[in-house]
């Protein structure tokens, strides 16, 4: 065989590697989503309801004639809650306190925010109303980051509890030093409409997406081009092998768990600020991040990757609202379709993992020969 | 003189009331913690327990509606949330899945699910069940104060807390609680021992899913008298926390579950005593003390070594 020939055949087998990587990658995120549609569907059926005119509703109200803006505006917060969540999970750490960060964000952002837009000039406001939401996102991991980095106390518990104490202290102070004095309902006062996020030219879409956007790369950067990156990939791994390599772990731990916080309290200063809220009442704090964690896991925890999973979801979101009331059904159907999302996803997972691990016993000679068994097998 | 007796009657209604409140919204805590103490010392995280109460709740009530009988209830709350354990059990006991991955996933089922059946099936109406019969324990249930709400229980009650006492020895004394803690501790001696993880892991976790949808038809049933979708209001997690704060142990499930209760059930006692206070404040308030107290000893709550690892022989 001539140099040629074999440079061309390497170039062949690296193109088709990269090939069968690439569909690998897409049949693990994509065919969950699909399976998990189509059981969604044959629920409908089960339940009564056509599930094309169903689907076909999503897409109507989800993205044609305009309404893909809408699911835009919806997608924002998404993103940035989904960002928090690749950050920790990529340190393998559990940071199950999404909601009562989200809430706490929401919650300060409903009750200055009035003030803060009146007062001052809006960009400042809205600089330092991402910064209040952000810190006090971040603040509300810290007592889960301490104790998980001090005494390795099990953060699932610390953090849920956490959680609940955020809401409730949500809710405290909405219904005490933020309630709007004009109401009885216990509610923020409303910012201004005018006073909310302005869209960006063209478009009906809030400014806050690039915002979004930005942290999406920015986070990106960080875990894939840094040494901090690096780190948190290999705590995440095998603690100890980060330990051997040298990083400071109960610090990676806390500073890892403050980024997760921090974007999801922004997260929520995205949220109120857009057109579409602009207040906040108490008890219907949202609590988005257990429908993102399926769409975090789909992207393997890549930050650039989040972006298309979350606006599947976002128009599923937006669409599936008006579909599910348009067929009769409450909106937590929408709840079903996410958690076969994950069933499926994990059960493609298991089915690759199995497939990977019965391919790395056998070596290549004896791989081609079961490939062609016969023909090839005393081929030169 | 009348003010003074007044006072009196208020704070004996006061009284019984939060023993009263803290035990019944105790109780579904209890049994669905008791589950996840099982599970938990077998090495099985169940972060699904919302989603099974949830089911249990839902069948549960669906049981007294259609049959009239709360046993008929309690038993499809049991059957429900034992079933939903299967998935976590095939998925995760026997494959090896994330146990936290497939916990959610049947969390955000179980809260979909509910709500969706219970909205093709009655609408925006939310039909109520009568009163659960309660069998009054003679003498005991004159005590003041704490006589009738601790002695004029339904029969589930009282079985509950033989629970608690059949576990506690179950746990201490005999062969079945050495392999559940050996499974949590170190499977491979189980393993090496004769004794099967994988199936010892079955039963616990099978025992956590019925006894978290008990918890749930118990709530459906006798605390509310109604399904209404999330009706459970992050109470599985609450057991969670309480199953892992109790450290694998019966007795302080059941005092984790009667403080939350306690907390759960203060504002309406508050409010019969004239005292208006958030209920918000009042549910974080255990949480926080919680909190403070692991901060201030800054003590790992005990969690055994293999929980939420699947268990492969011969693996290292």
């Amino acid at each position: 065989m001539s140099e040629a020939a074999i440079e061309r055949g390497a170039g062949k087998r690296g193109l088709t590697a990269g090939l069968r990587r690439a569909s690998d990658i897409a049949i693990r995120s994509l065919v969950p989503l699909m399976l998990a549609l189509l059981a969604g569907g044959v629920l409908l059926a089960v339940l009564g309801r056509n599930p094309f005119s169903f689907y076909g509703n999503v897409w109507t109200y989800g993205v044609a004639q305009g309404s893909w803006q809408e699911s835009a505006v919806t997608m924002i917060p998404f993103l940035l809650i989904a960002t928090g969540l690749t950050v920790i999970f990529r340190a393998n750490i559990w940071n199950l306190g999404y909601w009562g960060q989200f809430a706490l964000g929401a919650a300060l952002v409903a009750g200055l925010g009035p003030w803060l837009t009146t007062h001052l000039p809006l960009a400042v406001a809205f600089v330092l109303l991402f910064l209040v939401a952000g810190s006090a996102g971040a603040a509300w991991t810290l007592i889960p980051a301490v104790l998980k980095a001090r005494y390795g106390t099990n953060e699932i518990i610390t953090t849920l509890m956490m959680s609940f104490i955020g809401v409730g202290i949500a809710g405290l102070l909405i219904q005490g030093p933020f309630q709007d004095p004009t109401v009885r309902t216990p509610q923020t006062q409303p910012i201004d409409l005018d006073k909310l996020m302005p869209a960006i030219p063209g478009t009906s879409i809030d400014a806050s997406l690039v915002v979004a956007l930005v942290f999406v790369g920015a986070v990106h950067f960080l875990l894939t081009r840094t040494a901090f990156g690096l780190r948190l990939h290999i705590l995440g791994l095998n603690p100890r092998a980060a330990r051997h390599v040298g990083a400071n772990v109960p610090r990676l731990v806390i500073t890892s768990f403050l980024i997760s916080g921090g974007l999801i309290g922004a997260a929520a200063a995205a949220w109120l600020l857009s057109p579409l809220q602009g207040y906040l009442r108490a008890g219907q704090i949202p609590n988005f991040g257990d429908l993102i964690i399926p769409f975090v896991f789909l992207a393997r925890l890549n930050a650039l990757a989040v972006v298309p999973f979350v606006a599947f979801y976002a128009v599923l979101f937006t669409g599936g609202t008006l579909a599910t009331t348009s067929v009769n059904l409450p909106t937590d159907f929408l709840l079903v379709l996410v958690a076969l999302v994950l069933l499926f996803m994990t059960v493609i997972e298991y089915l690759g993992r199995k497939r990977e691990l019965g391919a790395s016993y056998v070596t290549p000679g004896l791989k081609r020969s079961l490939k062609s068994p016969i023909v090839r097998r005393n081929a030169p | 003189m009348n003010t003074l007796v007044a006072t009196e009657v208020v704070t004996r209604l006061f009284w019984t009331s939060v023993v009263a409140g803290g035990l019944l919204a105790g109780l579904p805590l209890m049994f669905t913690a008791l589950g996840e103490t099982i599970a938990e010392r077998a090495g099985v995280l169940n972060i699904g327990l919302e989603g099974m109460m949830l089911l249990g709740a839902y069948v549960g009530f669906l049981g007294v509606y259609y049959g009239h009988t709360v046993w008929l209830g309690y038993l499809a709350g049991m059957a429900a949330g034992a079933l939903a354990s299967v998935f976590m059990v095939v998925l995760c006991v026997w494959r090896g899945f994330d146990q936290i991955v497939v916990g959610i996933a049947i969390t955000l089922a179980g809260e979909g699910i509910t709500s969706v059946l219970q909205g093709a099936q009655f609408g925006t109406t939310y039909p109520s069940l009568g009163a659960t019969p309660t069998i009054a324990i003679p003498l005991l249930d004159r005590i003041p104060v704490v006589g009738t709400s601790l002695f004029d229980q339904p029969l589930v009650v009282y079985l509950g807390f033989a629970l608690v006492g059949l576990l506690t020895w179950t746990f201490r004394s005999t062969n079945v609680g050495l392999n559940l803690r050996a499974a949590g501790e170190k499977p491979e001696a189980l393993d090496a021992a004769g004794v099967g993880v994988v199936a010892t892991r079955t039963y616990a976790e099978l025992a956590c899913g019925a006894l978290a949808g008990l918890g749930g038809a118990y709530l459906a049933v006798s605390v509310a008298g109604v399904f209404t979708p999330f009706v459970t209001q992050g109470q599985g997690f609450m057991a969670i926390v309480i199953a892992m704060l109790a450290r694998g142990k019966p007795l302080g499930v059941v005092l984790g579950s009667f403080l939350f209760g306690v907390s759960l059930a203060l504002g309406d006692s508050l409010q019969i005593a004239g005292i208006h206070i958030s209920t918000d404040l009042i549910n974080i308030l255990p949480f926080i003390a919680i909190i403070v107290a692991l901060i201030v000893f800054g003590r790992r709550s005990y969690l055994p070594p293999a929980l939420a690892l699947p268990y492969v022989r011969g693996a290292r």
